[in-house]
Parts: C-alpha cells; sequence; structure tokens
C-alpha cells in the first residue's frame, strides 16, 4: 500500500516536470513580486495597476473574507427569522416561510446570483436617474452611500463605546449576582444594549460632534464622494444571505423542532411567561443542536462565495484566475487556493467545535 | 316507579353544536389567523405582501405576457411581460445543445432508456432491484458513452490489454486477503504484494530512465516488460496461495476475479467497435444533456468510490485511514470551482506527456473526485448507524471482512442512505451549473448564452430566460426533495418501536 501510494506520487511527480519541462515553465512563487498589470474594482487596500501579483492576491483574500462575513451576518439573521417563521401558529405567515424556503433552495446559486445580477441591478437606471433615498444612490453603478468624516477629537466616540461595553459586561455581572442572592431579576439586556448605543453618542456629543458626512454628490457623469458598493457585491450579498438563509431557516426549525415538548410545559408549569420559556428554557437546548450544521452552512456561504468569479466579482478565486491567465502558474495558484479555503475551513470548524463543547459544559 | 325520584333525567341532554367561532371554516379562520390583535394585524401585512408577489409574478408571466411571434419586435411593446416566443424557439437548444439536428435521435434514446431504468428503481415495490441498480450503474452509463459519442474510439489495443493484465495481477496479488481474512491474509500475500510494488515502482521508474540492456523485442522498454514480468508473479503467487486454500473458498473470489477481467475486456471491445454511428464532438453538447451527463456521471462514479472511502475511512490499517480522510477532507474543504479550474488547468499537467482529455471529461474527473468525498460521508453516516453487535455477530460465524461488509453491513447501512444519497444528487445536480464558468454549455450556460443572439434581444429576453431556467431546475430539484422525503417516511416506519 505505501509503496503503491509512493508509487502514484512519484508517477505524478515524474508527469509534472516533465510537462512544466515541455511548456519551458519552472515551479515556483517568483511571480509574486512581480507587477501585476491589471485593475481592480474594489480594493480594501491600496492597490494600482503597477501592485505586484502577491498583492492582488491578498486583495482578493480580503475580498472573501468581506463578502463571507456580510454574507453570514445577513444569512443568520433571515434564516432564523424565516425559521421562526415556519414555526408560526400563523397559518399565512409560516405558508410564506414554506414557499421561501422550498422555492429558494431548489434554485442553484450561480443561477440566482446571475437574476440578481443580470435581471436586477442591470436594468436599473443610471447614475443621472439613481433611484435617491435620503443620500443613498441606487444605480446601476451601485449603491452610493454617505461616508461619514471622522476629525479631531472622534476618538471619543470610540472611548465611549469601549466604556458602554465594559459597563454592560458590569450590569450583566451585577444583575446576576444579585438575582442569585435575592432571586430578583433586573431587565439587563435591554438596559445594557441601550448602555452600548448611548455611550459612543455621549462621547462624540462631549466631544463638540467632531463628525462630518460626505454625501455622494452628482458630477457630469457619474456620482462621486461617499461609499460605493459595487453591483457586484451587492448581487454576490443578496445571493449568498437568501440562498444560505433557506438552509439555515430549515436547521433552526429543526433545531426549535427537536426540544422536547415536556420541557417547555415544565416551564409552563413553573409559571415562567412565553418570552422567558422561549429565553431560558427553548432557545438554550435548540442552539445545542443547532450550531453544528449551522458551523457548515458558515463554511459553504464562505466556500460559495468563490462563485463571485461568475460575475467579476475580485474575490480570491477570480483574481487568482485573472493571475493564472497571466503567469500560466497553475499549480502554485490552485496551492494557494487549496491552502486558504482548507485553513478557513478549519479555523472555522475548531472555532465552531470549542463553542459547541462550550455550550455542552453549561448544559451538564 | 320510573319518575319517582324527579331530577333525575331518563334521557340525554340534547348535543349542542360547538360555538360557531371555533369550527368550520369561520373557527380555522379565527385560530390561524386572527387568533389576536398582533397577529391579525400581522397576518394582514403579509397577505398583502403575498398578494403584491403572487400578483407581479402572475402578471408578468402569464397576463402581461407576449404568446406569440417570430422574432424580437413581438417582445419589444411598452409594459408587455414574459417573452414566451424566445423560449419557444430556444428549447430544443436548451435540451440537446448544438448537437447535430439529424442525429437527435441518440440523445432521445439515451433519456429514454435512462427514464425506463430508473422509474422501476424508484418505486419500492418493484422487483429485481439488485440487476435494475447494477444495469443502471454498469450497462447504461456505456450504452450512454457510445450512443452519444459515437462509439469507436482510437486507443491502442495492445496498451490497452497490458493495462489490463497489470490490473488484474495487481488485484490477485491482493486477493488472500479476502479468503484468508485481514491477518493472515496479508502472511500469505506478503511475497506476492512485494513483488507487485517493486514491479510498479520500476514502471514509474521506466519513464525516466531505462537500463541499457539489448531490446528483446522491438519497440519495448526493458525496463517496463521487467516491471511487468514482476506484476505477473506477484499476481500469479496470490493466485497460487488462493488455490492453496481449497476449492470452497477459492472458487467464488476466482470467480469474481474471472469475470471482473472478461467485463473490462468486453468493455475495451465495445468501445473498439464501429457501430456506424456519427462522431459527435463533445464540444458540440449542451444544454440539459450535459447538466444530465455530469450529474449523472458524478453520481455514478461517487457512489462506489465513496462507499470505498467511508469504509477505508473506518479502516484498521493506519495507511488506508489516514490516506481516507485525507482525500474527504482536502476535496471537501475545497470549493468546486476551484476544483473545475484545477481540473482545466492542473490536470492536464499531471497527465504522462501526451494524453489529452477533451475539457468535458476533465470537468467529469473533476466533479467525480469531488462528489465521491461528499458521497463518502454520507455513506459513512449509514455505516455508523448499524450497530457494532451486527459486525461481531458476523465474525463470530466466520465471515471475512469483505463477506460481512458485502452481505452485512453495506446492505443495511445503503437502505439507511437512500434519502442521503437523493439529497447530495440533488446538490450535485445544482452545482453542475459551475460547469459554466469553465465554458462549458450547461442548461443555465445555454440559456445564457442565448441572450446574445440579436433576433431576440430584448429588455424582456433575459428574465423570460432566467425564469424558465430556475422553473425548470426547480422542478427537478423539487421533486427529487420530495422523493427522498417519500423515502424517508418509508424507512422510518420500518425502524419505528
Amino acid at each position: 500500500m505505501v509503496v503503491a501510494l509512493a508509487a502514484v506520487g512519484y508517477e505524478l511527480y515524474v508527469n509534472a516536470s516533465a510537462n512544466l519541462a515541455k511548456l519551458g515553465k519552472t515551479f515556483g512563487f517568483d511571480f509574486w513580486d512581480k507587477s501585476a498589470g491589471f485593475d481592480i474594482s474594489q480594493s480594501l487596500i491600496p492597490y494600482t495597476s503597477s501592485s505586484s501579483y502577491g498583492t492582488a492576491i491578498i486583495v482578493g483574500f480580503l475580498n472573501t473574507l468581506l463578502i463571507a462575513g456580510f454574507g453570514i451576518l445577513f444569512a443568520t439573521v433571515i434564516g432564523f427569522t424565516v425559521g421562526i417563521m415556519r414555526l408560526s401558529k400563523n397559518w399565512l405567515i409560516s405558508r410564506i416561510a414554506t414557499v421561501y424556503v422550498e422555492t429558494i433552495r431548489n434554485i442553484p446559486l450561480l443561477l440566482q446570483i446571475f437574476i440578481w445580477y443580470g435581471a436586477v441591478l442591470k436594468p436599473l437606471p443610471g447614475p443621472k436617474q439613481a433611484i435617491n433615498v435620503g443620500g443613498f444612490y441606487l444605480s446601476n453603478r451601485g449603491l452610493n452611500m454617505p461616508s461619514p468624516i471622522f476629525e479631531g477629537a472622534a476618538w471619543m466616540g470610540l472611548v465611549g463605546l469601549a466604556g458602554g461595553i465594559v459597563g454592560a459586561i458590569l450590569l450583566r455581572r451585577w444583575a446576576r449576582a444579585r438575582q442569585l442572592a435575592t432571586g430578583e431579576a433586573f431587565p439587563y439586556i435591554s438596559v445594557g444594549l441601550a448602555l452600548v448605543v448611548f455611550t459612543p453618542f455621549l462621547g462624540l456629543v462631549l466631544a463638540g460632534w467632531p463628525v462630518a458626512w460626505e454625501v455622494p454628490v452628482m458630477g457630469a457623469f457619474q456620482l462621486s464622494g461617499g461609499v460605493t458598493v459595487n453591483p457586484e457585491f451587492i448581487a454576490l450579498l443578496i445571493a449568498l444571505s437568501v440562498y444560505t438563509a433557506s438552509f439555515i431557516a430549515e436547521i433552526v426549525r429543526a433545531g426549535i423542532q427537536a426540544v422536547s415538548h415536556g420541557q417547555t410545559e415544565a416551564a409552563g408549569a413553573l409559571g415562567l411567561r412565553q418570552t422567558l420559556i422561549t429565553r431560558l428554557v427553548t432557545i438554550p437546548q435548540a442552539m445545542r443542536i443547532i450550531i453544528p450544521p449551522l458551523a457548515s452552512q458558515y463554511l459553504n456561504l464562505t466556500k460559495n462565495s468563490s462563485l463571485a468569479v461568475a460575475i467579476a466579482y475580485p474575490d480570491l478565486v477570480a483574481m487568482g484566475g485573472t493571475v493564472l491567465n497571466q503567469t500560466g502558474k497553475a499549480i502554485e495558484i490552485v496551492l494557494i487556493w487549496m491552502i486558504v479555503y482548507l485553513t478557513l475551513s478549519l479555523l472555522t470548524s475548531s472555532f465552531m467545535n470549542w463553542y459547541n463543547s462550550r455550550m455542552k459544559l453549561v448544559e451538564r | 316507579m320510573e319518575h319517582s325520584v324527579a331530577y333525575v333525567r331518563t334521557e340525554d341532554a340534547p348535543i349542542l353544536k360547538p360555538p360557531a367561532n371555533l369550527v368550520g371554516v369561520r373557527g380555522w379562520v379565527m385560530a390561524n389567523l386572527f387568533p389576536n390583535w398582533s397577529n391579525s394585524i400581522l397576518t394582514v401585512v403579509a397577505a398583502l405582501f403575498a398578494y403584491w408577489v403572487l400578483s407581479n409574478v402572475l402578471g408578468w408571466a402569464i397576463f402581461r405576457a407576449t404568446w406569440t411571434g417570430e422574432s424580437r419586435d413581438a417582445c419589444i411593446v411598452e409594459g408587455a411581460g414574459a417573452c414566451w416566443p424566445f423560449v419557444q424557439a430556444k428549447f430544443a437548444q436548451w435540451i440537446y445543445g448544438f448537437y447535430p439536428i439529424d442525429q437527435r435521435w441518440r440523445v432521445n434514446v439515451c433519456f429514454f432508456v435512462g427514464a425506463a431504468a430508473l422509474i422501476p428503481l424508484l418505486m419500492p415495490s418493484l422487483p429485481y432491484k439488485k440487476w435494475n441498480a447494477l444495469f443502471l450503474l454498469f450497462a447504461f452509463p456505456l450504452l450512454a458513452l457510445i450512443l452519444l459519442t459515437g462509439g469507436h474510439f482510437s486507443f491502442g489495443f495492445g496498451a490497452f490489454i497490458s493495462f489490463v493484465v497489470q490490473f488484474l495481477a495487481i488485484v490477485a496479488a491482493f486477493l488472500p486477503l479476502t479468503v484468508f481474512g485481514i491477518e493472515n491474509g496479508i502472511k500469505s500475500a506478503k511475497p506476492g504484494l512485494i513483488l507487485v510494488g517493486l514491479g510498479l515502482v520500476l514502471r514509474v521508474l521506466s519513464y525516466a530512465f531505462d537500463i541499457p540492456l539489448p531490446a528483446i523485442l522491438d519497440g519495448v522498454s526493458t525496463t517496463y516488460l521487467i516491471a511487468l514480468l514482476l506484476m505477473l508473479a506477484g499476481g500469479a503467487w496470490g493466485l497460487l496461495q488462493v488455490l492453496g486454500a481449497g476449492p470452497q473458498a477459492s472458487r467464488p473470489v476466482l470467480r469474481a476475479w474471472l469475470s471482473g477481467g472478461v467485463a473490462l475486456l468486453l468493455v475495451a471491445i465495445l468501445l473498439k467497435w464501429d457501430f456506424g454511428l456519427e462522431y459527435v464532438e463533445t464540444s458540440q453538447w449542451g444544454g440539459l444533456l450535459v447538466t444530465l451527463v455530469v450529474a449523472i456521471t458524478g453520481i455514478v462514479f461517487s457512489l462506489p468510490v465513496g462507499i470505498l472511502l467511508a469504509l477505508g475511512r473506518r479502516s484498521n490499517m493506519p495507511i488506508v485511514k489516514y490516506f481516507s480522510i485525507g482525500f474527504i477532507e482536502i476535496w471537501r474543504g475545497v470549493p468546486l470551482i476551484t476544483v473545475l479550474f484545477m481540473a482545466s488547468y492542473m490536470l492536464p499537467l499531471f497527465l504522462p506527456p501526451g494524453t489529452n482529455f477533451d475539457k468535458l471529461t476533465r470537468v467529469l474527473i473533476g466533479i467525480a473526485l469531488f462528489s465521491s468525498a461528499y458521497m463518502a460521508e454520507v455513506v459513512r453516516g449509514g455505516l455508523q448507524a448499524i450497530p457494532k453487535g451486527q459486525i461481531e455477530a458476523a465474525q463470530a460465524l466466520g465471515l471475512p471482512y469483505w463477506s460481512t461488509m458485502n452481505l452485512i453491513v453495506l446492505p443495511q447501512a445503503l437502505r439507511i442512505v437512500i434519502p442521503g444519497i437523493v439529497n447530495s444528487f440533488i446538490s450535485l445536480f445544482k452545482d453542475t451549473t459551475l460547469v459554466t464558468v469553465v465554458g462549458l454549455y450547461d442548461l443555465m450556460g445555454i440559456v445564457i448564452a442565448g441572450f446574445a443572439d440579436a433576433k431576440w434581444a430584448s429588455s424582456q429576453t433575459a428574465p423570460t430566460g432566467y425564469f424558465t431556467a430556475a422553473l425548470l431546475f426547480w422542478v427537478f430539484c423539487f421533486g427529487m426533495s420530495r422523493y427522498s422525503q417519500y423515502v424517508e417516511r418509508r424507512l422510518n416506519t420500518g425502524h419505528k418501536r
């Protein structure tokens, strides 16, 4: 067996080196520092067409992380909402959720990306006739949003935010200790949330409101100023979150239904109100069932974000593909892809395993 | 006497009707739509939303749609909905791609035979499941391959024979393991395995250098010949060991080994045979044909490989185990699109110089490897559900490993995972759309390619095409998911206690 594996490996190596030699190519990452010579439509770090291939690939990697991060956020929100809607006693609501799930998850994701991109966003009016809602301009060039400009003592806002978070944590500790000691409950969630939202504003007000908004302005041909979100990003984000949400909804529904009815009835018999039953009895037990498949959905979303290449959103695969076409370094590029995606999936799954084991410890 | 106790009733009180607001349509509506104020508001909002969606979709697809026409002129009317004449004009292309029109009957025959073999397999009440499945897994793909491409492949017959001989020799060297069980089998097979291993190493080395001996036969590498002889010797040793175990034990093993060899030769002859069919290049295939070819190849290949990988992952032999784990996790960790890129750019680099596959074949190899990793995990789920007592009982009866798996474990495990297999077929079916990215025209790819046709250019062409493609995919996937739910329900009743 060892011999056979080694023989196959050696054969592949011999073939690869013979083929590379025939094409006059060598294996190596020397292309990494060479000038790329192409432009990228969206970049989180400074990039020009004279930057290196390596920078281009890093730009792609960051874009993958960006779309995956936002996608996971939106997919979770939509997925949990729809999953809970499916369990609603209201017939119409649960029916709408069912139709959503059964429609969306039976249509290929790539087709959905094309539909959002080609049939929804592209036919929008041009920048001149952009749809304007309170400083947000939506056109076939994407979404232009006002962006805040911080000056002077704007760091006071950050100080306020940090103070709010610390305050909320302390409040939670105090509320728990008091409930253990006296049995009196304190609404620490709403008060803590209010604290976190309010204190940054307080910090900014104390600093004399050093924030200005840069609003998009119509130029001769296009909108300028503010933040521009590409239509590719919007299409990919909507398609990924809507598609993954339909799977998350099923996971959430199954997780909640798996909590035995006796648990909720027992909680009711103890005199807990419906909201408290949901928060203290149903959700903690449902989460234990929901989290492992949820983790694999997050991984799927990250991997599916590679479909970006089909509508030319510059993610890791699209950038790698461009570099591959220009340099012909097939083995190296594929190695980079595999290492990055394998690392991402191992990281996600180990984080979820850790979270999962923590949930279990709390339970028993 | 009867009426002496005045307050005891002699007849039942009349049965009253239940309150009107609890039963019937009204009761249902009150309970499910308007139980309280907040829910009533929710219902009204949801009803308005549903009305808005339905009226827009139906209005666009039916009431405002264009139904007849010969070109774009019919569809560029102001306020018109879906452009159905476009679908009518392109539909044949969406099914067959650019397959030559006079040869389309070959595709039809494949569709028909495939459906005729699949439908009885899906109906639980019909008999001959095993033969049906074998036909669908082995005979049908061969038939489809010959019919769709035209057959008459031009590979060297000698090279193929030598490949079959080497393959059979390697398998023969492993045969003692099936007869004597793992431990004793390795002991008796060892000399044969070592010979085969040496032969394999030498065979690979023969690409790099040749031992400078006078060639015995013209054009045959000496190193290669020695390697071949070593492998044959190893195989012969394995066969001798099996024969030594007595006819009772050796007959079934030898029969399987021989029929495998004969089947391989038969396949080769069929592939080489000239049936007089016109050759159709795979670049001319497209539409639903490519979608089905990719999905079915993926599933047909991934079932046996996935089963082997799943068994390997639970094996006690560390090399087999870690090889399986590594293989499964690597393919499952990367997105399919990188696998497809790998298949189209990197695979040619790893093949012996001179061999070349067309694009479709390369993509099929990528999809097959990718889906077998997923299938392995599905099958593993089934294997884990089989209680250990089953395996121990089989061992107590003296069954060797492969008989235990074939007769006891796999039949039970595969039955449990039928829904899982259907589900992975659904996701494979949806994933076939990705082949558009590497330049093949599957159903979705060919629909999108049709938008570029100037004859049909209108603002409604693209939405109509997307809508129809989505509807087609939806019908296939929804049907399959319903079937998997039906099987799940059927299996559940059998296992409930």
